[in-house]
């Protein structure tokens, strides 16, 4: 029995040392980039846009305004197509259980979530580039949505799904029309989970640089007009820091990681959201 | 309370007790509201019901007894179209409101649900809403917005599910915040806002205590001045105390139907005396 | 049915009003109408996204057949202009069965650890941790791996290695590379740090989803904690834990961006150790923007339909260990 004990006992501390061995490194990461990313952010890093090359190594001002802006164009862009088709597919599974489609839905749902989001982009090349004839801010957005639609689909039928069937039945027993009864009494009652899915959904496609490189491309400047920001090729920040990481200049390296720690505190943000509202719904019941 | 509801209908209470004790010679009299003829509902090839032709009259209340998984629920929710919402359940036969079948082609279920409310077994109050919205929720969600209209409506409901006088302080509150009894009656008070002519209920006090249970009770006696009722209990008491006529169901077949009374003290079936006396179920 | 009244003596309030057409026949149309075209969209974005890569990649296809492509080893867009996807299919594979193979077991433990050992405080800052991890996106990782990780490496741990087998062993070198610090160990490396969270989180579902009996069975009969775990735990737990891993591969398999910084981009066979490679995503990142002649981009996209081909099978054998193992292991109850 001791010797056994002892076992056990050397096998807790190895399990420890295992936890520990894979934790650190992925801390040391964030340590990293807090430390180089803060000492490489500045003013100008919110206010100017990059330019050439030739700006930053003169030691002239430059930044990445354009790229956040261009960042909050195309994620907004892909919040708004991929928010109600999500949502619906999601509602076609979870309030018409038994429709014939929802088999089929399911796995090309999770077929298309667990696909690379390089072939994404590459879709949304040939749906939305090529036709255009441009890059453009709306086929980064068209993208990214693809990257956003099966989490929330998911996240959508789960989300209804904790809401007890009777609720629906007590609806329709009033005469109340189906659609009303999930709109007005099944998604408030779900509303949390709901935001849940979309601040991951939104965690997730946020970081993604791979489908932008081939749709909105990639620009050093601010468009002239703001429509420039949807038709034109538009600066994201994962895409621009993958290209200020693989310059020849150092002075690029260093806005690489001030861009690496505003695009990780950004997708944190939405992350640690996205808890915050899911504990404050443990709470209410 | 109870003295004002009495004062707002304008039923003599002597119809009342003929009702009650003279329910035999006031079959030619009393008209069948509701009708279901070889009513059968099948899940797959599994017969949930099988050919139930029963009659429910005007202004009475039907109990619907027998044990666990004798189809009641079943037959009961095909009495307002419960059962579209899946595909599996087929229903043959004709549920006749008024003479005309409920299952026909040019019917609207959102119609037919609005004429025959439903109550549930466990209180099903909508979660995100106040009690006001709660009992409101059938008009208002169908477009009827005159605010006036909601208050009265809201008001009068409520005093005939006997939970004005609890709730009227708090009508905004979240309608989850009141106890279980009082939701109960806060899901009665929101089926009736909707002034359905015909009201199902599923055992609708057995997650209920006595007290609360009592009320439910009361609150069907005055409701069957006006509306049909169809009520499924497992509790034999109730059955007898609430109801005019009962039907016994048993595996998916409907043994024996009749005058409450009669059905008690005096059934023609082996397995209906068998069930009520409790030698099974 | 217009028998409103019919119910006789009741007063009413709403003297029979009716709801408005919306409400009554359109309203429920429209919505299942809507519904079900957002829901069959989500099909027919997967199976237009098969079809458009398909399509895009058939000049390549038609011109090399498709099992010529996948075997073909010659990937020369400068010069001969010839394509063969097998130093990409050859470097995708290789590094993400082995970065599985290298987060496999530490995942695994973590996953134990937080589920059996660690007091639920503790559980709930790993599991916290490891999620947030999961989050950081694969470009932060890649300009880490650049600056950070690949140097290090290339000091402190190949050029002992290269130096060492240079003295002792010189005829490995090939095999072992130049030891630049971006290559295929390096990526290797990374992709397992990344899959990592994915690993230990599904392990974890699969470990918490072990049916509470089965522990108190295996405890009555005396079992020390590790005992427990191994006996009546982890069997059960088998079939999710596989799932889990092998959805794993399938996103290191995707893995784009970090690769494809990290990897050094080396378009011919043979890959050493240390040296310079690819995968099929870092390909596509490094060549498709730059590809101007039409069988070289329909290469690119015959490469995006294999990496499909390959994803799809990753994800549905998961899913079919996922459900079989469960059933069998009895963790539907």
């Amino acid at each position: 029995m001791r010797r056994r004990r002892i076992h056990d006992k050397f096998i807790e501390i190895l399990l420890v040392i295992a936890t520990i061995a894979v934790l650190l490194p992925l801390i040391i990461i964030i340590f990293h980039v807090i430390v180089e990313g803060v000492s490489a952010l500045n003013y100008e890093f919110f206010t100017e846009e990059l330019g050439s090359p030739s700006r930053a190594i003169q030691g002239k001002p430059t930044g990445l305004v354009h790229t956040i802006l261009g960042t909050i164009v195309v994620d907004m862009l892909a919040l708004v197509i991929a928010v109600p088709v999500g949502i619906g597919a999601g509602m076609m599974l979870s309030e018409y259980p038994d429709h014939m489609l929802n088999p089929t839905l399911r796995i090309m749902n999770d077929t298309l979530n667990g696909m690379p989001a390089i072939l994404k982009g590459l879709f949304a090349f040939v749906l939305i580039v090529k036709p255009m004839g441009t890059f453009s801010g709306l086929a980064g957005g068209v993208a990214l949505s693809f990257v956003m639609l099966p989490i929330i689909a998911r996240a959508t039928e789960s989300a209804l799904l904790t809401i007890p069937w009777t609720i629906r039945e007590a609806g329709l027993a009033l005469g109340i029309p189906r659609w009303r009864v999930v709109i007005s009494a099944v998604m408030p009652a779900a509303k949390t989970g709901l935001a849940t899915g979309l601040l991951l959904a939104f965690a997730r496609a946020a970081g993604e640089a791979a489908p932008l490189l081939f749709t909105s491309f990639g620009n050093n400047y601010l468009p002239d007009q703001w429509f420039g920001f949807i038709f034109n090729p538009v600066d994201t920040l994962p895409q621009r820091l993958y290209s200020l990481a693989i310059s020849p200049y150092s002075e690029w390296h260093s806005m690489g990681w001030a861009a690496a720690i505003v695009l990780l505190v950004m997708v944190i943000l939405a992350f640690v959201f996205a808890r915050f509202v899911t504990r404050g719904k443990v709470q209410l019941k | 309370m109870e003295i004002n509801i009495m004062k707002s209908k304008d039923l003599p209470e002597e119809t009342l007790k003929t009702v009650h004790s003279n329910t035999e010679n006031q079959k030619t009299v009393m008209k069948n509201r509701m009708e279901t003829k070889n009513l059968t509902v099948k899940y797959g090839s599994i017969y949930g019901v099988k050919n139930i032709s029963l009659p429910f009259q005007d202004k009475t209340v039907t109990a619907l007894i027998g044990p666990s998984g004798c189809g009641k629920t079943t037959y009961l929710r095909a009495l307002n179209r419960m059962h579209d919402l899946t595909r599996e359940a087929k229903i043959e036969g004709e549920v006749l409101l008024d003479n005309k079948n409920i299952y026909d082609e040019d019917i609207n279920p959102v119609t037919i649900r609005r004429k025959i409310g439903m109550v549930f077994q466990k209180p099903t109050p909508f979660p995100t809403m106040s009690i006001y919205d709660n009992v409101v929720a059938g008009l208002k969600l169908v477009g009827i917005r005159n605010r006036s209209l909601l208050d009265e409506v809201c008001e009068k409901a409520l005093k005939q599910a006997a939970l004005f006088d609890e709730v009227k302080d708090r009508l905004k509150t979240p309608a989850v915040s009141i106890s279980g009894g009082q939701q109960q009656r806060l899901s009665i008070a929101r089926a009736l806002a909707v002034e359905p002519e015909v009201l199902l209920m599923d055992e609708p006090t057995s997650s209920l205590d006595p007290q609360a249970t009592l009320r439910i009770e009361e609150l069907i006696h005055v409701l069957k001045k006006d509306i049909t009722i169809i009520i499924i209990t497992h509790n034999m008491q109730q059955a007898a105390r609430v109801s005019d006529k009962t039907a016994f169901f048993y595996v998916g077949d409907l043994i024996e139907a009749g005058d409450t009374n009669t059905i008690f003290t005096n059934p023609k079936e082996k397995q209906t005396e068998d069930y009520i006396t409790g030698r099974f179920g | 049915m217009e028998s409103d009244s019919a119910g006789g003596g009741a007063p009413t309030i709403l003297n029979g009003r009716k709801p408005n057409i919306l409400y009554l026949w359109l309203g429920d149309k429209i919505f299942t109408a809507v519904v079900v075209i957002l829901g069959a969209s989500i099909i027919m974005l997967a199976l237009g996204m098969a079809w458009v890569l398909f399509d895009e990649g058939s000049l390549s296809l038609r011109e090399y057949g498709f099992i010529n492509f996948i075997k073909g080893k010659t990937w020369d867009p400068a010069v001969q202009l010839v394509f063969g996807a097998w130093p990409f299919i050859f470097g995708t594979v290789i590094t993400s069965s082995m970065a599985l193979l290298i987060a496999f077991f530490p995942a695994l433990a973590v996953a134990i650890f937080s589920a059996e050992y660690a007091p639920p405080w503790l559980s709930g800052i790993i599991d916290n941790l490891v999620q947030l991890i999961a989050a950081i996106p694969s470009v932060v990782i890649g300009i880490w791996g650049i600056f950070v990780l690949a140097p290090w490496l290339r000091d402190t741990v190949y050029m002992p290695i290269y130096l060492w087998t240079e003295l002792n062993q010189p005829g490995l070198l090939p095999i072992l590379g130049n030891p630049i610090g971006y290559g295929m160990a390096t990526a290797t490396i990374v992709l397992a740090l990344m899959i990592v969270p994915y690993t230990t989180a599904l392990a974890k579902d699969a470990i918490k989803a072990v049916p509470k009996d089965q522990r108190e069975a295996s405890w009555a009969l005396g079992s020390t904690r590790w005992e427990v775990i191994r006996m009546a735990v982890l069997p059960y737990a088998r079939g999710g834990i596989t799932a889990g891993a092998i959805l794993s591969l399938g996103r290191a398999i995707g893995e784009t961006m970090a690769v494809a910084m990290l990897i050094g981009n080396k378009n011919t066979l043979p890959f050493s150790i240390f040296g310079a490679g690819a995968t099929m995503p870092s390909v596509i990142v490094n060549e498709f923007r730059e590809a101007v002649e039409s069988l070289h981009l329909s290469s690119l996209m015959a490469i995006g339909f294999v990496l499909f081909i390959i994803a799809l099978i990753v994800n549905l054998t998961a899913a079919y260990i996922n459900r079989k193992l469960s059933i069998g292991g009895g963790q539907i109850l």
